[in-house]
């Protein structure tokens, strides 16, 4: 019933003469046999009038002003030159935090990862029928997710003092709401067939979904778990920054005292850091898929 | 020989009791303990290097007052006119994203095609793929802490930093799209007798335009969230005011600042997805 509503309604739409076609009457093309073809007047001017307008807008607003950047290039030339001539020597400084920045993420994604599970099954239209619940989860989640990593890692540096446990719960926060969003996503979209089939059967709702539905979830959890963890190494390196431990602090101090070799080398150390570990989850999301 | 198949056939043919299949379903216990070992070592040993010292009685009046705040905003700062207001800082913070995300998105075209392999030769598209990574890896905190020397503090030195933050992925995206271009669109063109220049305008860009697009709309949804760090470095928009509200502790100022934020990301999120989609589906 719903289905043929939406029909009817979709050819509605199609016969409604959109706004802009009633504007800016579309050009009649004569074929060579006699027939009339119309052809829609393109929106292009329309969308370029307004990305101008946009972008003429924002130029006021930020001040932004392009001969300051080409007149003083040179200087990002240098900081640039430098950076490309890591200080090798500060190599040995740089592990602690690095494996402080590793631990940080993976402690945090296990937690956030944890946490999002039950959330996500109960934010998941299909499983869950109760609509007021689905919405208020949802908008939660949504909630927790326009929050800055930063922000957070600031706010739980100024509560759990500074070190890297803040680190941990911002990033589990922070995972939290990503893995919950992408999981009821995929959760929805799973085949509910062997669920009613179990159901019918006899079984209870919760032995239904632990045989019909978990096997289903269970590599897409694990899979968006991982990509997680690789956004996650990312931004853990920076949380340092707002004090809660990890390669941030060592950022901050070279940048602090210009010794942008140092900083160099950090940002080398993360590089490597971060392929590595990006090959390794790419290799193991591949396999789960 | 003869009887190994006889008793393939045999089982074959039996037909085997729900229990039996049941029985012989594929076992997975060992993939899931070897899993869950491994996170459990992986836990173990990342739990070393994260002391937990307890909640400060400083912690817990920040806690507390970061709750107040978020339940008591500061109306007039919330919906005030002046430079300092939010309403004022939430535009700035957009004007940085809007900016950067076009300037990223112009400069990421002529990285995706030179790091496209089947346009360049293989060699020359690798070197501009590791460009791209490198570009890509250095947090954005740290470009904006290097780009703050060239321009110094302001909503600028937030709007070249996400451009050229903006090009690692903006062109990783753009890659997959230009290497999935319909090569047999331009053979008919060439059939016809284009010009390259034809070719370009008939073949090429109707092909692109929707998905590049799309991503630069993507990247515009980052952008936005990423302004508002930025500025606490110095680069601009909302986020050095609500930090400086942060460290001296004016909860009601704290909560308007989060209120703003959220509703704004909020907002721009749910337009952001519409617009993806109608384009995703050809509208």
């Amino acid at each position: 019933m719903k289905q043929k509503q939406r029909e009817i309604h979709g050819k509605e739409d199609d016969i409604k003469v959109k706004l802009f076609d009633r504007i800016f009457k579309p050009q009649v093309i004569t074929l060579a046999n006699g027939k009339t073809v119309e052809r829609p007047r393109s929106r292009m001017p329309l969308i370029a009038i307004a990305l101008v307008l946009a972008i003429w807008w924002a130029l006021r607003m930020t001040g932004f002003d392009l001969s300051v950047i080409t007149t003083r290039f040179s200087k990002m030339l240098d900081l640039l030159k430098k950076i490309f001539q890591p200080d090798w020597s500060f190599f040995p400084k740089v592990i602690n935090p690095l494996l402080d920045t590793i631990k940080m993420s993976i402690l945090g994604t296990v937690i956030g990862c944890l946490l999002a599970l039950p959330i996500a099954i109960l934010s998941s239209s299909n499983i869950n029928k109760n609509v007021a619940v689905v919405s208020v989860f949802r908008f939660i989640l949504g909630l927790i997710r326009t929050l800055p990593t930063l922000i957070l890692a600031q706010v739980c540096a100024l509560i759990f003092s500074l070190g890297t446990f803040a680190g941990t719960v911002a990033i589990s926060i922070f995972t939290f709401g990503i893995v919950a969003k992408m999981l009821f996503e995929s959760i929805e979209t799973i085949d509910m067939g062997p669920f009613e089939a179990m159901e019918a059967l006899g079984a209870n709702k919760f032995q239904a979904f632990w045989s019909a539905c978990v096997p289903q979830i269970l590599p897409v959890y694990l899979s968006h778990s991982l990509y997680c963890f690789e956004m996650n190494i990312r931004a853990s390196a920076i949380l340092g920054y707002v004090g809660a431990g990890g390669l941030g602090i060592t950022i901050n101090e070279r940048v602090g005292w210009r010794d942008y070799n140092g900083l160099g080398m950090v940002l080398l150390t993360l590089f490597v850091v971060v392929v590595a570990i990006e090959f390794f989850s790419e290799h193991l999301r591949k396999k789960l898929s | 020989m003869s009887e190994v198949l006889k008793q393939l056939e045999n089982s074959v043919d039996e037909k085997l009791t729900v229990a039996e299949v049941y029985a012989n379903r594929p076992k997975k216990w060992l993939l899931y303990t070897a899993i869950v070992l491994i996170i459990a070592v992986l836990v173990g040993w990342s739990s070393s290097g994260v002391n937990f010292n307890g909640v400060t009685q400083v912690g817990a009046e920040v806690a507390k007052g970061v709750f107040y705040g978020i339940f008591n905003p500061d109306r007039s700062l919330l919906f005030g006119t002046k430079d300092t207001d939010v309403p004022y800082l939430l535009l700035q913070t957009m004007a940085i994203a809007v900016l950067g995300t076009i300037f990223g998105a112009i400069l990421a075209i002529p990285f995706a095609f030179l790091a496209s392999e089947n346009i360049m030769p293989k060699p020359v598209a690798y070197i501009f793929r590791v460009l791209i990574l490198l570009i890509r890896t250095i947090p954005s905190l740290v470009w904006a802490l290097m780009w703050i020397r060239v321009t110094g503090p302001g909503p600028q030195c937030g709007v070249i930093t996400q451009a050229v933050c903006s090009i690692g992925m903006i062109s990783k995206m753009y890659i997959t799209a230009i290497e999935d271009l319909d090569t047999k669109i331009l053979e008919s063109l060439d059939a016809m007798g284009c010009t390259p220049f034809q070719k370009i305008r008939y073949g090429v860009i109707p092909q692109l335009t929707a998905s590049f697009i799309s991503t630069a709309i993507y990247r515009f949804d980052i952008n936005l969230k990423d302004a508002t760090t930025l500025g606490i470095v110095g680069a601009g928009g909302i986020g050095a005011s609500l930090v400086q509200c942060l460290n001296s502790r004016r909860w009601a100022m704290v909560g308007s600042f989060v209120w703003g934020l959220m509703i704004l990301v909020m907002i721009i999120e749910l337009i952001s997805t519409r617009i993806r989609k109608k384009l995703a589906h050809g509208a």
